[in-house]
């Protein structure tokens, strides 16, 4: 992909160069104040989202229908499938070219990997993946480099250490890769079990990078300039006990921060549970909310990037 | 002892070198069955030049499609094809991997969107040749149990 991105799907953060993204974090930092509605737009005034989730996900779905509504547009669409034709089990196929018919941007949550793509294959208009599955969710991706970038002045050079289901946890994975192709240093901290899959590792390495792997949050914490925390998900676990035991050793709370450094942050996707203790929030490190907010303004950027409003 | 020997074939198909135990997969692919009126003759386990081991089918009036060769070089990427013609070897090839893969085998990830009863062909890129992975370009995941997906 290259050039303007009008008419373009976004469905993997693979698809784009480190210009693209770099092009796509400008427009955002540019559609702050719309974000936070101290200025008004009517940039996609008369334009229609179409919003399929066929998972719930109010985060998502909330953040794309705030910035679909800041830039002037408007929202259509289901939050869960439950009574709509897809509960009928009509394919993605067909009720991807109907919302096609009926509006000019798609935004897609689904359960199954892939379904994005398929998307973009049946629809004219830009399919805008929004997760599918275990698979990618590129404006999570974005959102969360869009805030490494504004919070420590750059991605370059940053020491990311990642913690929690590294194994599973979709969102790690592409941010990895995305931090690798910007050059981050890489540190992965996670139980055995649930390490960081040898192809990302190996997708990582094919940029250079030689990234950490420690099961110790203490040993690593104090060279953190970025402390990516995700969940890690009691399913995981056949034994209750041994599930707490992780979950306990990878659990942030204030007093651990005092080993690190001044201007460290610390990230989660949320929504929590209890991995960031609340002792945390009211601390200089704590980003997880300004991270949230920042989904409305690299989502404003996309829908107007793609809809060709702003190049 | 009685001595068992192939009957030769005046026109078809000799594929060679196929990977030993990959043969009934060969016969899978291909569509041979039991209702089939020619001659079709299956060694498995034969030596072969290279010293190594290997397997063999014959099977009479028959060529193979496009598609059926790449199923067969996604199994057997050093099969050859040999067409006879008047019971010599008229042509000689060796399959080869195509670059995409499409409609000719099913994604191994099971929550694949292509495994859901959408009106779409599964389709890969190769990734590596040897060992054979295969990329969903659906859902990105690497495919290396070939022989166990091919349709
Ligand atoms: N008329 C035939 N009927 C059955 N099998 C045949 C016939 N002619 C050739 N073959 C078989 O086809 C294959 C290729 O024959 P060919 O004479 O080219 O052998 P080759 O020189 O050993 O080939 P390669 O170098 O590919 O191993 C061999 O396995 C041979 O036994
Ligand atoms: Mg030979
Ligand atoms: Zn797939």
């Amino acid at each position: 992909m290259s050039g303007s991105l009008k008419g373009s799907d976004i469905v993997s953060i693979r698809d784009f160069s480190r210009e693209q993204i770099e092009q796509i974090l400008n427009v955002a930092d540019k559609m702050v104040p719309v974000a936070k509605g101290e200025e008004k737009s009517t940039e996609l005034e008369g334009r229609v989202l179409g919003s399929l989730f066929y998972e719930p996900s109010t985060r998502t779905r909330l953040s794309f229908e705030a910035a679909m509504t800041r830039l002037g547009g408007r929202t259509l669409g289901f939050d869960e499938p439950k009574g709509s034709s897809v509960a009928k089990g009509e394919t993605l196929a067909d009720t991807i070219r109907m919302v096609d018919a009926y509006s000019d941007v798609i935004v897609l949550r689904h359960p199954q990997e892939g379904a994005a793509r398929l998307a973009g294959h049946f629809a004219e208009k830009p399919v805008i993946n929004a997760g599918d599955g275990a698979g990618q969710h590129p404006t999570q991706t974005l959102l969360d480099l869009f805030t490494i970038r504004n919070e420590k002045g750059g991605i370059d050079g940053n020491h990311v250490v990642i913690v929690g289901d590294l194994k599973y946890g979709r969102t790690v994975h592409s941010l990895s890769e995305a931090l690798s192709m910007f050059g981050a240093k890489l540190t992965f901290v996670a139980p055995p079990t649930l390490q960081m899959p040898k192809e990302h590792i190996k997708h990582i390495e094919s940029k250079g990078l030689k990234p950490k792997i420690s099961n110790s949050l203490d040993e690593v914490i104090g060279d953190a300039d970025v402390l990516y925390v995700t969940r890690i998900q009691k399913e995981r676990f056949p034994d209750p006990a041994e599930y707490r035991k992780v979950a306990g050793a990878f659990t942030i709370n204030r007093t651990m921060l005092r080993e690190a450094k001044k201007d460290m942050i610390v990230m989660h996707p949320l929504p929590r549970m209890n991995e960031i203790n609340p002792d945390v929030d009211g601390t200089d490190h704590a980003r997880y909310f300004v991270q949230a907010f920042n989904g409305v303004p690299v989502r404003m950027a996309l829908l107007s990037m793609v809809l060709g409003g702003m190049e | 002892m009685k001595e068992f020997k192939v009957t030769p074939i005046r026109n078809g198909t000799v594929i060679d070198h196929i990977d030993v135990g990959m043969s009934l997969k060969v016969l899978r692919i291909i569509g041979v069955r039991g209702d089939v009126n020619s001659t079709v003759s299956v060694l498995i386990h034969v030596p072969s030049k290279k010293g190594a081991w290997k397997d063999i089918v014959k099977i009479e009036d028959r060529e193979l499609d496009p598609k059926e060769l790449d199923k067969v070089a996604l199994i057997s990427p050093d099969a050859t094809i040999n067409i006879i013609r008047d019971y010599n070897v008229a042509e000689k090839f060796v399959v080869e991997v195509p670059e995409r893969v499409k409609g000719i085998m099913r994604c191994s990830n099971p929550s694949c969107i292509t495994n859901k009863n959408e009106p779409v062909e599964p389709e890969f890129a190769v990734e590596t040749k040897k060992p054979l992975a295969l990329r969903c370009t659906y859902c990105d995941r690497l495919t290396t149990d070939i022989a166990e997906n091919i349709v």
